[in-house]
């Protein structure tokens, strides 16, 4: 019993250790460092916050991320371009088809491969489709955070019938690996645009619903108007991109400024917001899936039938009846998946508008089969940088939503 | 005492801690299948009909698990906590009528277990004493994440018992008593008139005291939900915020303890409400003609008669405490949660003032004799 109580006392204070006294701070003894994370249920992956609690205020706090580590980067200058496209997945793997997408057509760009239509309408419905599920599970975990479980989970099913029709799309539900270099690894089954369509009208419902259960909520609005605001001034500052900066009026969205696939021919809206604060990220995203539902129903109308992979020789991957039948083919497969293509020379930087901002990929090629050098801009990374300056002087519980609300994924920050 | 009275009081908590165990598991399972309910899932639904051993499953689960004690608590407070929060909110009920009263061979038996001339402060003392184990917990397992959890709490019970008291006051105004017993039993009475206005006889309805006090049965309704740590008032845990709050360092049955002394203490709010302002155990409407019909049609004999009206007058009891467990539930799963300071606020600016303005209005029509 003895024994404990010295062990108590221990923990209070190491040994050796001397407290600082300023004689004229009298409350200086009642500053308490906790650590919020890495595994902390409000931390989204394993995000680590150092933060000097007065009462429940946080007075300062660092942020420390790289618990998930796993050297995306350097793998990409160690596989072949095919074989990277499996790494993306893990990237914001709430989004994984837009990590996909955004990688090949780096890709391709480097290699000057120009793909068919009908492949790149159904890489547009995959990027809206995982932008929607990405949002859903974004204002669901922000809701939860703050205690309303109900709202989550009425996304959250619609969130899991986008992940059927992914599903029919390519067979995985979470880690989809479905586009490649110049294609895509099968075609949108018979019958996809109907159902893609039935699935667009429900979650119109479903999303309508989910706004008429908390946009309007006293507790929700005490909650969030005017917590953890981030104003366009510290948006640019932290190079903040996406919804986040959205939400602080910063006019930017890659899918207008800078078109790429067919979102010059689709109509949507970009909505903008003034304040920058947890309501207005939860609000953008709100609007931001409802222009997605049109996006996806204007690509359901305009794709048509055709071929899904580009011509060029380089990168087709052979039908798997010349495969079986030739032997040339056969061949051809064998090295294709074994050493992979040649990229020429160069470098090429491509950005896209990801669920959570700029994503991009850098790579440099010295016209082998693998990168020379690799690098991935995932927003998270400078969305997480602003967390600190966003959460002090406020509350616990508004740093949790202040978190939720800028949907830092751990997968796409660490890398 | 006579023996009479020794094995009536004696049935009478047999009775009351047999239906409040099972109230526990009971609630569990309405907790997740209601929400699953308003989900848009199924819910716990493998284990017996519609799920309804799950309950079992988890007390056998939580009876077997290791009862593990980390090495950096203060022991003693650290296993006395649970049990100090468990206690209070079992023996609230006593003061609870469930039923009004029978003679049985010229005893006179009140279907309460104790009606003490103090009733309602006993209730708020004793419910009061609760905060000391969340307090002790916090304390005790020597992190800093309990500690957050023990001072939220503890603040805020301190804070909602103010005005969850005040709210009150309105009720014994107009009852003139604190004895629980006699409060319901006034209920039964006629609400002859609104304030200065007289009800037309035709349109007389009981005087239960949501009619008398609809501002005090807001107040005290809110600030039971502060009381018992429900959503969304659930600082305490807040389980994104202070990962679990109070018994974030405890595990088996130790938590279970805390677990069930929670569902108590909803099982006690809601027996309160019912019996401050939806008439205890007073009939609801359109029961009374059942059990008149009832007594009539199999011409029962007087004793009978008897106990056949109290088994209603605990049927009805019991569906006005279901329906406020079940409001519990229905709040926990629709609202998200304040934040600390925000409940502050709304304790001290708003629940208090309100129930003080409360007690000035209802003292004041006592004044001119309009209750």
């Amino acid at each position: 019993m003895k024994e404990r109580k010295d062990r108590v006392a221990q923990m209070h204070l190491p040994a050796g250790y001397q407290m600082e006294h300023d004689p004229d701070d009298l409350w200086g003894d009642a500053r308490v460092i906790v650590n919020i994370g890495p595994t902390h249920p409000a931390m989204h992956g394993a995000l680590r916050m150092v933060a000097k609690l007065n009462g429940e205020t946080i007075e300062k706090s660092y942020c420390e991320f790289g618990f998930t580590h796993r050297a995306k980067e350097k793998l990409g200058e160690n596989r072949t371009f095919h074989n990277f496209i499996v790494y993306t997945d893990r990237l914001n793997y709430c989004s994984a088809l837009i990590n996909n997408v955004t990688y090949v057509r780096a890709v391709e760009k480097l290699m000057g491969v120009e793909v068919p239509d009908r492949c790149i309408w159904i890489r547009m419905i995959c990027c809206e489709l995982a932008r929607i599920t990405d949002h859903l599970i974004c204002v669901g975990i922000n809701a939860v955070d703050l205690g309303a479980f109900s709202f989550f989970l009425y996304g959250f099913h619609q969130r899991e019938e986008a992940y059927t029709l992914i599903e029919k799309l390519c067979g995985a539900r979470l880690t989809t690996s479905y586009p490649r270099v110049g294609g895509l690894m099968a075609d949108a089954p018979e019958g996809f645009e109907k159902e893609l369509k039935a699935w667009v009208l429900k979650t119109r419902e479903v999303i309508d619903e989910m706004d008429e259960l908390l946009t309007n909520n006293k507790i929700w609005l005490k909650r969030t108007v005017g917590i953890s605001v981030f104003d366009k001034e510290k948006c640019l500052q932290y190079s903040y991109t996406g919804p986040n900066a959205r939400a602080a009026g910063i006019d930017i969205d890659l899918r207008r400024d800078q078109p790429c696939m067919f979102y010059k021919d689709v109509e949507f809206d970009v909505p903008i917001s003034q304040n920058g604060d947890v309501y207005d990220r939860y609000m953008i995203r709100i609007a931001e899936m409802r222009q997605s539902l049109n996006i996806l129903s204007q690509c359901a109308d305009r794709i048509k039938k055709g071929s899904i992979w580009t011509e060029d020789k380089r990168v087709r991957i052979p039908d798997k009846d010349i495969v079986h039948n030739t032997m040339e083919g056969m061949i051809y497969h064998f090295k294709f998946f074994m050493t992979g293509f040649d990229v020429p020379e160069g470098e090429a930087y491509t950005q896209f508008e990801a669920a959570n901002g700029e994503l991009g990929f850098y790579i440099v090629s010295k016209g082998s089969p693998r990168a020379h050098r690799m690098r991935i801009r995932g927003p998270s990374v400078w969305h997480y940088q602003g967390l600190t300056p966003m959460v002090e002087g406020e509350k616990i519980a508004d740093m949790v939503a202040g978190l939720g609300s800028i949907n830092v994924i751990a997968g796409e920050l660490d890398r | 005492m006579e023996t009479f009275d020794w094995i009536a009081t004696g049935a009478k908590i047999a009775f009351l801690v047999v239906i409040l165990l099972q109230v526990v598991p009971i609630m569990s399972w309405v907790e997740r299948r209601g929400s699953a309910l308003m989900q848009n899932r199924l819910g716990p639904n493998r284990l017996g009909p519609l799920g309804l051993f799950q309950a079992i499953a988890d007390a056998i689960k939580f009876i077997w698990k290791e009862d593990s004690i980390p090495s950096h608590v203060i022991p003693f407070y650290y296993f006395i906590a649970p049990l100090v929060s468990f206690v209070p909110s079992f023996i609230t009920f006593a003061v609870i009528p469930f039923a009004s009263s029978i003679s049985i061979d010229g005893h006179v038996v009140h279907f309460q277990v104790a009606d003490l001339n103090v009733g309602l402060l006993y209730v708020f003392s004793v419910a009061s004493l609760g905060v000391y184990g969340i307090i002790m917990a916090g304390w005790a397992s020597n992190s800093k994440y309990t500690m957050l959890g023990a001072l939220r709490s503890a603040s805020q019970m301190i804070s909602y018992e103010l005005s969850m008291g005040l709210s009150v006051v309105g009720i014994i105004m107009c009852f003139s008593s604190v004895k629980l017993g006699d409060i319901a039993r006034q209920q039964g009475e006629l609400l002859t008139h609104l304030g200065p206005f007289v009800i037309p006889s035709s349109f007389h309805i009981p005087k239960w005291g949501i009619f008398v006090q609809p501002l005090g049965f807001l107040i005290f309704l809110i600030s039971v939900f502060a009381e018992t740590n429900r959503l969304p008032f659930d600082l305490p845990e807040g389980e994104s915020e202070i990962v679990a709050g109070y018994h974030l360092e405890y595990g088996s049955m130790k938590f279970a303890m805390f677990m069930m002394a929670e569902y108590l203490n909803m099982t006690t709010a809601s027996g309160l409400l019912a019996t401050l302002f939806f008439g205890g155990w007073q009939l609801l409407p359109g029961m009374g003609f059942l059990l008149h019909g009832f007594q009539n049609i199999f011409n029962l004999s007087s004793m009978a008669c008897e106990w056949t009206r109290i088994f209603f007058e605990i049927a009805s009891f019991g569906i006005k405490v279901v329906f406020f467990m079940w409001f519990f539930v229905w709040v926990r799963w629709t609202l998200p949660r304040f934040r600390y300071d925000q409940l502050m606020d709304l304790g001290w600016k708003v629940m208090l003032p309100l129930s003080l303005a409360n007690i000035g209005v209802t003292a004041a029509f006592a004044y001119y004799g309009w209750i």
